[in-house]
């Protein structure tokens, strides 16, 4: 057993990943007689040696901008900083102190978290029901359901966003065209968008299709794993449907729609694409949520410090919910 | 809205049904297969309409009075897609970038999820906390300081430079996710091979790499289709026409003057297709590899 020969170069930089193919089958070349001393010195460095790539690209695509995105927030980086890398002023919380007075941002925040809130719970009871129903369905009605919950999926982001735009369109769109024709409503030439609140439906509708596919196939595979046995003898014993549920399918998925719900609530408060794209690449004021607003400050205006203080405070914000998570994880044991 | 609003109406109160009660079961088998049947349609519309409009002639598309079933067929649209400036570069660069940050993903989060799975060590199960959090960092939120980086490191308008930042982003989930599998397959296999002559790189390569395929897979296959439909950061850091992935060229069919719904449908269909082929192939490793990642570990 000679471990020295670990199956990638280590101190791979994240820069050059292209070299990334596969290390050769071929395995290693040199298990000559050394073996044992080998091993003694480098076995309990081998672990090291195998994540240490990973910790190298993480560390430069995640934690290095997390430190720098706090560094730039107590800074003033503007264009002049940004292409000729001069050092940028430091400006304390002036930065924060201007986005706390601004009525704008919090504006954005209660809007986003509104919006967050309102998309997790329909993602996650829409989820929860269908799968749920899908476990008794009829075989072909759950493939076709399955078949279409995964093209949904597998949807790109900005095709689904074009999609709907186009539903809602007020002259060619199908939305205003069925409303009127089949449900006898008068919609012809219906504006959807001159009210944040039917945009905002019409958004909405976006990341709840884009996220139930997800939420549903992960679901079922972890109703999968709920003994059917148990759930017959409970209603034998008398128990309600809702009784089994609660006692005896509920704690089996808890865990699993404790991670979905989590970070569902993660990426719909990150929402930035769809909003963005449905709103041609310039969301209005009143469409702003915290990931254009923050776009649109550090891009369009410029001021990058400005954007850096808002990401730290959605990131922040966010931390509650990471806690929880991670907290969760341990709990059931997952970081074993 | 029409799209989800039906099935929420339709779909609450059916859920009350008793499921269990024997008498019932016909009668509510019928109630889940509607659901079923809603759900699909919902669900489906959408995909139906991109495929029905790829297909439809341009002046229904502009017309006042959309039809849910168009009067002719034709490759039309097709035809401008394809001829959009740029379709083929498109192509190479998503080919160039996916594949290679796939392929440079599942190396590193293999070799780290085997290394998590199969070895204690100090510092385990903070790397695992690690993977786990950083998961939960906004994505858009390090634009800023990547894009400055990049900049200074001369990646910005470089393939690389986008490769860098899909590789890096694959690898919590894909660790995460190989992990599990590794766990479950059994060490004594690989220590059997061992005591049989096999050095420890024998033993991986001969047996627990092809036990580990379909996880691999499964892997892979998540890794791809994010890096397949990412935009935002390809957006950002990719600035030559030429060097565009599909979904930023896809962008060049909205213009100031509007937007050529029959060619950007056409084109949608053809990059959606290969991803909603790929999926239906993996989708069952898919929903058991995450599971088993998540519940079990």
């Amino acid at each position: 057993m000679k471990a020295a020969d670990p199956p990638v170069p280590v101190p791979r930089k994240p820069g050059q990943p292209e070299s990334g193919t596969p290390a050769s089958p071929s395995g290693p070349p040199d298990s000559g007689p050394a073996k044992g001393t080998r091993k003694r010195r480098v076995g309990p460095l081998l672990p090291y040696l195998l994540i240490a790539p990973t910790i190298v690209a993480l560390a430069a695509v995640f934690v290095w901008p997390l430190i720098k995105t706090v560094i730039m927030s107590f800074q003033d980086v503007g264009r002049r900083e940004l292409w000729t890398g001069e050092a940028a002023p430091w400006v304390g919380f002036d930065q924060f102190t201007d986005i706390f007075g601004d009525g704008e941002f919090w504006d954005v925040v209660w809007r986003t978290v509104l919006f967050m809130t309102v998309c997790v719970v329909a993602t996650m009871g829409l989820g929860l029901f269908l799968a749920l129903s899908m476990q008794r369905m009829a075989k072909g009605v759950r493939l076709a359901l399955t078949g279409a919950l995964v093209a949904a999926w597998a949807m790109p982001l900005l095709v689904a966003t074009s999609i709907f735009r186009w539903f809602a369109d007020s002259d060619y769109g199908v939305l205003n065209m069925v409303l009127t024709k089949y449900l006898g409503l008068d919609f012809r030439g219906h504006n959807w968008w001159l009210d944040p609140k039917q945009g905002f439906l019409i958004i909405g509708a976006v990341v709840v299709w884009g996220a139930v596919p997800f939420v549903v196939i992960t679901l079922y595979a972890a109703l999968t794993q709920v003994p059917r046995e148990l759930e017959e003898a409970a209603s034998l014993d008398g128990a309600s449907a809702t009784g089994v549920f609660r006692f005896v399918t509920w704690p089996v998925i808890k865990p699993v729609f404790q991670m979905i719900a989590t970070l569902s609530v993660i990426w719909d408060f990150n929402v930035f694409g769809q909003v963005f794209l449905i709103r041609g690449n310039k969301p209005e004021p009143e469409y702003n949520l915290l990931g254009t607003y923050y776009y649109e400050k550090a891009f369009e205006s410029n001021s990058f410090s400005q954007g850096a203080a808002i990401s730290l405070i959605t990131v922040l914000l966010l931390s509650g919910v990471a806690v929880y998570y991670l907290r969760q994880l341990l709990k059931i044991g997952e970081v074993e | 809205m029409s799209v989800t609003a039906p099935s929420r109406g339709t779909v609450r109160p059916s859920g009350k049904s008793p499921a269990y009660r024997p008498d019932r079961k016909t009668r509510s088998r019928h109630v889940h297969n509607l659901v079923g049947v809603v759900a699909f349609v919902v669900m489906a519309f959408p995909v139906y309409w991109l495929v029905i409009s790829a297909l439809r002639p341009n002046n229904e598309i502009r017309s006042y009075d959309q039809t849910l079933w168009p009067s002719s067929f034709t490759l039309d649209n097709f035809q401008r897609a394809v001829d959009m400036p740029n379709f083929g570069s498109a192509i190479q660069s998503s080919l160039i970038i996916c594949g290679t940050s796939v392929l440079g993903g599942m190396l590193l989060s293999t070799i780290a999820a085997f290394a998590i799975a199969r070895f204690q060590f100090i510092g385990r199960k903070a790397f695992m906390m690690i993977l786990l959090a950083v998961q939960l960092l906004p994505p858009t939120a390090m634009l800023i300081p990547i894009y400055i980086q990049l900049n200074e490191l001369g990646g910005l308008n470089q393939y690389w430079g986008v490769i860098v930042l899909y590789l890096v982003s694959s690898l919590p989930f894909a660790t995460w996710m190989i992990r599990g599998f590794v766990v479950n397959i059994p060490k004594e296999l690989e220590e059997s091979a061992m005591v049989d002559g096999c050095s420890r790189m024998g033993a991986f390569w001969r047996v627990i790499l092809p036990l580990l395929a379909p996880g691999l897979a499964a892997a892979s296959i998540f890794s791809l289709i994010n890096a397949w439909n990412e935009y935002l950061l390809a957006y950002i850091v990719l600035q030559d026409n030429d060097k565009y992935t599909l979904n930023v060229w896809l962008m060049n069919f909205t213009t100031s003057r509007g937007t050529d719904y029959g060619a950007l449908m056409a084109a949608s269909t053809l990059i959606a297709i290969p991803v909603v082929v790929f999926f239906m192939f993996v989708q069952k490793n898919m929903a058991s590899g995450l599971t088993s990642g998540a519940v079990k570990g």
